[in-house]
Parts: C-alpha cells; sequence; structure tokens
C-alpha cells in the first residue's frame, strides 16, 4: 500500500516538475534561512558552564545611589563592585566559594632568556577561580588560600602563553618575571575558552572572547598598585579621586565578584545577607538610599547584559518571517496543485477508493515535499552559515555549525509544515462530490 | 470591462488569493523595517570622527621594548623623521586614534565643588602637532604651543598641571550650556589636574560605536608627548599618497632603529571598517534575507499564475473566440495580480507599523518614517506586475481555436 502511495505522489510529482521544484524550493529556503539564524543565535546565547551555570552567581550592589541628572534605567545597578564592598563581601565569607577580580594588562618575560616582554592581558584574582569555574589544567592547579593571604607572586598561565614562553613544556615551579618581579608559575590550564567570557564582560577585546592570559592572585595586583584595564565607572558622589588610595576607597566600581551556592537555599540565605550588608551600609551612612542588590545566575547575568545583540535576536525573527512567507507560498502551490487534480480524484473515488485512502495519497505527496525541502534547506542552512563566517565579526561567528539535532529539526519542521500546509487543499480535495466532478460540471 | 470575471474568477480561488495577498504583506512588513534597520547602521558607520579625510591618516601601532628611560628621545627622532618625509603631511604620537580601542577616561568639570558637574570624558594625549594631522577644526582659542608638551606615559604619575587643553564642541557646551566655557579653568580627574580650557574643536569621535551615548564627542586633547611603550603614530598622507607614505614611514622607522615593533599600520578608513564590522555584517545579513523574501514572493506569485493559466485556457480560448483582444487578457491578468497585491500591501502597511512598534521597543528602532511603507507598496506592486508579466504574456497567446478542441 505504501509503495503504491509512493508511486502514485511520485507520478503526481512529476506531472508539474516546475510547480513541484518551486514547491520545494520555497520549503527549502525558508528553512534554510531559518536554520541558518536559529544556530547563529544559539551559539550566541549558548550557556559557557552548563554543569554549573544555576549555582553560580554574580553580585551587585546598589553603590551608587540616586544620581540626579544621569539618564540611568529604574532597575540599574553598578555592573561591578567597588573596591570597599568587594572586600568586605570576600572577608565575610558567606558562600562556600567566591572570588573577586579585575582585569590587568602587564609585561612579562621568562627570566633566563633575551627575548622581549610580552605584553598579556589576564586577571587577578582569587585562588578559588579555578575550582569555582571548573578551569581544566594541563600542568599543576591552583594557588591556595595560604597564597591569597601572603599577597604571594605566583601565577597560572594559559596554554597559549605557557607555549609562548616556555616552548610547551611544564613550567610548574620556574618563574616569570611581570613588571621586573619574578613569579611562581603555580599551573598551567588547558585551554578554556567560555563563550561568552561569562565571568568578566567586556574585559576581554571581543563580546565573545575571553583573551586572557594569566591570572594571579588579587591581593597581590592591589599591593602593586595595577589599575583596572576594564571597565571603571564611577557615580557622581565619588567627586574627585586623589592617588591610588583614594582609589581604593572611592566608590567607584571596577571589581567582578562571583559566589558559588550549591542549592537554592543557599542561595536565597546569600541573598538575605548581602541585602543585610547593603542595609548596614545605609546605617553606618555609607549609603543614603534604601538597600538595593542582585544576585544573577550565569544565563540570568547574560541576560542583564544583552549578551546576545538585540539585533541578531531581530534577525532571528525576520528569518522565521522567511520561514512563514515561504510556507504560504508552498501552501499556495500545493492548493492549486490539489484542487486541479480533482478530476483524477473523483475518478479514484467513483472507482471505489475510500476517503481516507484519498486522504493518505495527497498527505503521501506533501510528505515527499516535506522531505525533499528538508534536504534543499539543509543544505542551504550549511552555505549559509559558511557565507555568514565569512561576513561576521570573528566574535559572533564561532561554533556556528550545523549539529546533528538541528538537521532532525529541520527534516521534522519540513515535513510537519508540507503536510500543514497540505492539509486544507486535502481536505477539499478529498470532500469533492466526485459524481459532479466526473460530469464535466 | 475586465472587471467582473477578475472578481468572480477571485472569488472562486479566494484562498490561494489570500494565501498571496498574506505573503505580499509578511514580505512588505519584512522588508520597510529590514531597509530601515539597514539605512540606520550604515549611517552609525559614518559617524563624523571629527577627522578630516580619514583615507589620508593612518595609524602605526607601536611597541617599545628597552629601556622605558630611552623613548622620549627616540618618539622625538622619529617624529622628526617621519614629519620630513616628502609623503607626509604631519605626524603625530598618541595613545590610541578615534577609530581605535578603549582609551584613556577622565571625568572633567568647571565646578569641582559640585560633584553633579563631573562630565565623562575620553583623552587624547598630543602635541602641538596633533590638530594639524588629524585634520580637526580648530573653531575657537588656540593651539597649544611646543614648549607646553610635557612627556607622558602610563607609569609616568599624573602631573599637576598642564597648560591647557583643547576640548570639543559637544564637551564645552555639557561643560558651560551658555557657551562660555573657552578660557575657563578645568579640573580633571583622577588626579586633580587643573587646566584652562584653551581651545574648542568642532567635533572630535571619542571612541567608536559610542553613537546612542552621551560619550560620543566628549573627547579632549591633552598636551603631551605620549611615551608609554605602548602607543600610536598616528600619520598623515598627502593628498593620494597614502600607500607610498606607509611604505616610507616603515622602512624610515627601520632605518632609524629597530627598538620598536611596529605591531599594525592601518588607514582611518580600514579601521572605521573593522570597528564597524558587526554592524555591517547585520545590515547585509538583513539585506540577504530580504532579498530572499522578494525572490521567494515573487515566484509564488508566477507558480500560482502559471497554474491558473494553464487550468484556464479553454476558457481564454473562448473569450478570444468570442472577441476578447490579447491586450484584454493580458489586462486580466495584471488587474487581477494588481488587486491581490494591493490587498497584500495594505495589510503590509499595517503589518509594517505594528513590527516597527515592537522594535522600537526591543532594539531601540525609531519610528518608521511613511516613505517605507509608500515605497514598499509601490515596490510590492512592481514586484507583482514582473512576476505575473510572463504567465500573462503565455494566457495572451492562448490561441481561440483552443475553444473549439474537448479538453
Amino acid at each position: 500500500m505504501f509503495a503504491y502511495y509512493f508511486d502514485l505522489a511520485l507520478r503526481s510529482l512529476r506531472q508539474n516538475v516546475v510547480l513541484t521544484a518551486l514547491m520545494i524550493i520555497a520549503i527549502g529556503v525558508g528553512i534554510g534561512a531559518s536554520m541558518t539564524m536559529l544556530t547563529i543565535f544559539r551559539a550566541a546565547s549558548g550557556d559557557p558552564i552548563p554543569q554549573k551555570s544555576a549555582q553560580l552567581f554574580n553580585v551587585q550592589i546598589d553603590s551608587y545611589g540616586p544620581q540626579p541628572g544621569v539618564p540611568l534605567a529604574p532597575d540599574f545597578l553598578p555592573y561591578r563592585l567597588d573596591y570597599i564592598d568587594a572586600l568586605a563581601l570576600m572577608r565575610a565569607h558567606r558562600a562556600p566559594r567566591q572570588v573577586a577580580m579585575y582585569p590587568i594588562s602587564v609585561d612579562i618575560a621568562p627570566p633566563d632568556s633575551q627575548r622581549d616582554p610580552v605584553q598579556a592581558n589576564g586577571h587577578a584574582t582569587y585562588g578559588d577561580f579555578f575550582p569555582m569555574f571548573d578551569v581544566p589544567f594541563e600542568y599543576g592547579g591552583s594557588w591556595g588560600s595560604a597564597e591569597d593571604q601572603s599577597h604571594a607572586p605566583v601565577v597560572v598561565l594559559t596554554r597559549r602563553l605557557n607555549d609562548q614562553l616556555f616552548g610547551g613544556a611544564d613550567s610548574v615551579g620556574r618563574t616569570v618575571t611581570i613588571e621586573g618581579d619574578a613569579y611562581r608559575v603555580m599551573g598551567v590550564m588547558q585551554t578554556w575558552r567560555p563563550t561568552p567570557p561569562f565571568y568578566d564582560l567586556g574585559s576581554g577585546g571581543g563580546r565573545y572572547t575571553a583573551d586572557d592570559e594569566f591570572f594571579l592572585p588579587f591581593a597581590r595586583a592591589i599591593d602593586q598598585h595595577w589599575r583596572t584595564a576594564g571597565g571603571f565607572g564611577c557615580p557622581s558622589r565619588a567627586g574627585i579621586i586623589r592617588g591610588w588610595d583614594g582609589m581604593l576607597t572611592s566608590p567607584c566600581v571596577w571589581i567582578a565578584l562571583w559566589v558559588e551556592l550549591p542549592t537554592a537555599g543557599s542561595a536565597a540565605q546569600y541573598r538575605a545577607f548581602l541585602h543585610n550588608y547593603a542595609d548596614s551600609q545605609r546605617q553606618s551612612g555609607r549609603f543614603n538610599w534604601p538597600a538595593r542588590v542582585a544576585l544573577r545566575d550565569v544565563s540570568q547575568w547574560l541576560d542583564y547584559n544583552h549578551v546576545v545583540p538585540p539585533a541578531l535576536t531581530t534577525l532571528t525573527g525576520v528569518s522565521f518571517a522567511v520561514l512563514i512567507v515561504c510556507l504560504l507560498n508552498a501552501a499556495g502551490l500545493m492548493l492549486a496543485k490539489f484542487m486541479a487534480r480533482i478530476g483524477s480524484v473523483a475518478l479514484r473515488r467513483a472507482l471505489g477508493a475510500t476517503r481516507p485512502a484519498i486522504y493518505a495519497q495527497c498527505l503521501m505527496e506533501a510528505a515527499m515535499i516535506g522531505v525533499a525541502g528538508a534536504i534543499v534547506g539543509i543544505g542551504l542552512s550549511e552555505t549559509g552559515l559558511i557565507t555568514c563566517r565569512r561576513v561576521l565579526p570573528d566574535d559572533f561567528a564561532i561554533l556556528t555549525h550545523l549539529r546533528t539535532g538541528d538537521i532532525l529539526i529541520a527534516l521534522l519542521l519540513a515535513v510537519f509544515s508540507a503536510l500543514a500546509a497540505g492539509l486544507y487543499p486535502i481536505w477539499r480535495t478529498s470532500r469533492v462530490a466526485y459524481g459532479a466532478a466526473l460530469t464535466g460540471q | 470591462m475586465s472587471r467582473p470575471p477578475v472578481f468572480s474568477s477571485l472569488r472562486r480561488n479566494s484562498l490561494a488569493a489570500a494565501l498571496i495577498a498574506l505573503q505580499v504583506a509578511v514580505t512588505l512588513a519584512v522588508l520597510c523595517n529590514a531597509l530601515f534597520i539597514i539605512r540606520q547602521r550604515a549611517a552609525e558607520g559614518h559617524s563624523l570622527s571629527g577627522v578630516r579625510d580619514e583615507g589620508d591618516v593612518f595609524a602605526v601601532d607601536i611597541r617599545w621594548h628597552g629601556a622605558t628611560a630611552q623613548i622620549p628621545s627616540r618618539e622625538r627622532t622619529d617624529l622628526a623623521a617621519l614629519r620630513s618625509l616628502p609623503q607626509v603631511t604631519d605626524a603625530v604620537a598618541s595613545i590610541d586614534h578615534p577609530l581605535g580601542g578603549p582609551t584613556l577616561g577622565f571625568t572633567i568639570t568647571l565646578h569641582p565643588e559640585q560633584p553633579d558637574s563631573l562630565v565623562q570624558s575620553v583623552v587624547y594625549p598630543v602635541d602641538d602637532h596633533g590638530i594639524d594631522t588629524l585634520g580637526l577644526r580648530l573653531i575657537a582659542g588656540r593651539n597649544f604651543g611646543a614648549d607646553q608638551i610635557n612627556d607622558w606615559s602610563y607609569s609616568s604619575g599624573l602631573p599637576e598641571s598642564i597648560a591647557g587643553v583643547i576640548v570639543t564642541q559637544a564637551l564645552a557646551n555639557r561643560l558651560d550650556p551658555q557657551g562660555h566655557a573657552l578660557g575657563q579653568i578645568a579640573t580633571l580627574s583622577p588626579g586633580p589636574i587643573t587646566a584652562p580650557i584653551i581651545g574648542i574643536v568642532a567635533r572630535l569621535q571619542s571612541t567608536p560605536n559610542a553613537e546612542n551615548s552621551p560619550l560620543e564627542q566628549q573627547s579632549l586633547l591633552w598636551p603631551a608627548l605620549w611615551v608609554d611603550p605602548r602607543g600610536f603614530y598616528i600619520v598623515r598622507a598627502r593628498p593620494g599618497e597614502v600607500g607610498a607614505a606607509m611604505n616610507a614611514v616603515r622602512t624610515k622607522l627601520y632605518e632609524i632603529d629597530r627598538q620598536r615593533l611596529i605591531m599594525s599600520m592601518q588607514t582611518l578608513t580600514q579601521a572605521r571598517r573593522d570597528a564597524y564590522r558587526g554592524d555591517r555584517a547585520i545590515a547585509e545579513l538583513m539585506g540577504a534575507i530580504s532579498a530572499i523574501l522578494v525572490i521567494v514572493t515573487s515566484f509564488g506569485i508566477l507558480g500560482l499564475t502559471s497554474y491558473w493559466v494553464a487550468q484556464r485556457r479553454r476558457q481564454i480560448g473562448i473569450r478570444r473566440a468570442l472577441g476578447a483582444t490579447r491586450g484584454a487578457i493580458l489586462r486580466y491578468y495584471q488587474t487581477e495580480n494588481l488587486l491581490i497585491v494591493g490587498a497584500g500591501a495594505i495589510a503590509g502597511v499595517v503589518f509594517a507599523v505594528a513590527a516597527n512598534l515592537w522594535l522600537l521597543r526591543s532594539v531601540a528602532l525609531s519610528r518608521l518614517p511613511l516613505l517605507y511603507p509608500l515605497v514598499g507598496v509601490a515596490a510590492m506592486l512592481l514586484v507583482g506586475q514582473l512576476a505575473v508579466l510572463w504567465p500573462a504574456l503565455r494566457a495572451a497567446a492562448v490561441p481561440p481555436a483552443i475553444a473549439t478542441r474537448a479538453v
């Protein structure tokens, strides 16, 4: 039976090759455009640390207060913390793990070589950074809390910097010279590129690529008076800042703080603690406005920072409008085709074909168009993605290839939409009053 | 004359006609907004940097190695050599250029006792050749004197005071809305550093992609020779000689010594292209998708009309036999198409405005000017007429004799 319907459908499709081709191309183009944009959109909005994204929280505190004359959204909170708050929260140690960090840019040289120093970007942070963000190590490991507390000159290198400085050898225990001082290498990371670099957005060069090359203890960087290489914002009450100590005591924000809270209960507790902390700052007179804080997990933090450019969301929406137009197109063509076949359907009905049989025959035809459309669509998506990789900046276009799951989705979408497009015409066709149709009415 | 058969035939094929109209509507809605977004993006890519003839100016990204104490004298040697090259009109050392990356930020105010009066600004350290090299338009006050320039780098700390600053018109207006900023003493932070405002330039972009932020034109020139290990030489070539000038600069610098690395060399036109690459990519994708939409819709019209023509060959033949001219048959299909596409276009204008209202909120697009839907309607009607032409001509070619044949 199946083979017979298949044969019937094939004959019908062959009867008008141009119309069949138009339907297949219409569905293919729609699937191609929408799958291309969906893949790019998903790559841009992917979860950088899926195994832990719900347990890692960024901390925000309203250390700005009302800003007269500055147009800020009512729910605005500073993106980072000032030094006073960051240090207080680190000392309070209310989460199993917490790390403050800020980006720095320094000159690094291997001491045993006459080669020139290289300029490298990295982060000043705490030893907990590595277990907290599941950073994989090639050699050695992270530094511990002892090094954090003693402001030790130690460093963790990325594989890339280790390749550059030590030719990829196990450099643990050796020293590199950073801005003139010797730092002991504690570990060499494996390639670790969370996309986007959620832990400190906007501190790297591009939106989607972390260009960190090394990490070293936060307290050490503060001792060295290394200024942030990233964002630095001040509320109006900061006034004029005098010198390094003036910056540390100012309400200017430049430090990112993350905490790891394994359970919903611990997150709620921490949120309450945070609120109490901000409120205590109000009571002590440092803030003269009501306490406002936020604790956002990784995906909330990415949303809040508009990591997916709104224009990309629009483009994805537009590509689905293309899909709709293509399906309407295919539906119109299919309608014309089935309506024109009323004569042959009437004949088949008169010869004893039941209505379900007519349904099945027509649905088979629609499904075949769908499958063919999907194959064309997948081909077009691949072409589209190759083109996009060329057109889009690197920070958009990484990770853009079609996944097996996507191919399946495209296939289902195409077949389903071909069937949906064919449903009404098929219904009309099968309802034909065959007596009248046969007599040429 | 050809109206009645058009209407009765449309009624019989109402669903297929409605599908075409709906396609036209969605296409129009997307097309209007996509073109509008493309226009806006393109406008941002042509932001006014304030630099005259960007194609004649290039930035040389420099890294010095060796002792930092040597850098100031070496830079003076370099700059003197570059300025004397025949292909070069002027050159300056600075931290970055207006189409480069993130730059040096200071707050500035005329009223340091009022914290609310602090304004963010981006600082370009340049010597007395800065204005000429960049080609900025000095609209009030004067340039720095050669004797007012001090060496400055990230590691040299902040001076207590400087001889003066030159601000952009936009910054001057923020500092003193009454327009009397020139000559007043400004306080810069961190520091604090005090300096009189000695000049005002018409424009100088602070950083690319800041079009919608107040920071866009809030920049100031600071009298300094930038002597950090990381910096830029900005060079203005004689008009049309930028390629030769770039080669000459590279050769000259390597001839002097090899104490510095030339990381890259690009004209500001190229830098602009890089800085706005994301915007352009979005615009290109929008354009591609719009083109696909129009093509798909026109093929849909073509396919369906061809089918109708094939189906109605006998009726067309009968009409021809009864005296209808070829022109009448042609007009019949054109009228039919006009009605369907016209109805779709009217619905499309409504869709376009609705989509625009949604985009207003989600991507801060401004309100769609009326011109776009009007041009869109005209374009859709034209596309419809073009798509229908071939099947309509085929219909007109049906011979009247076909009426006499049985199907």
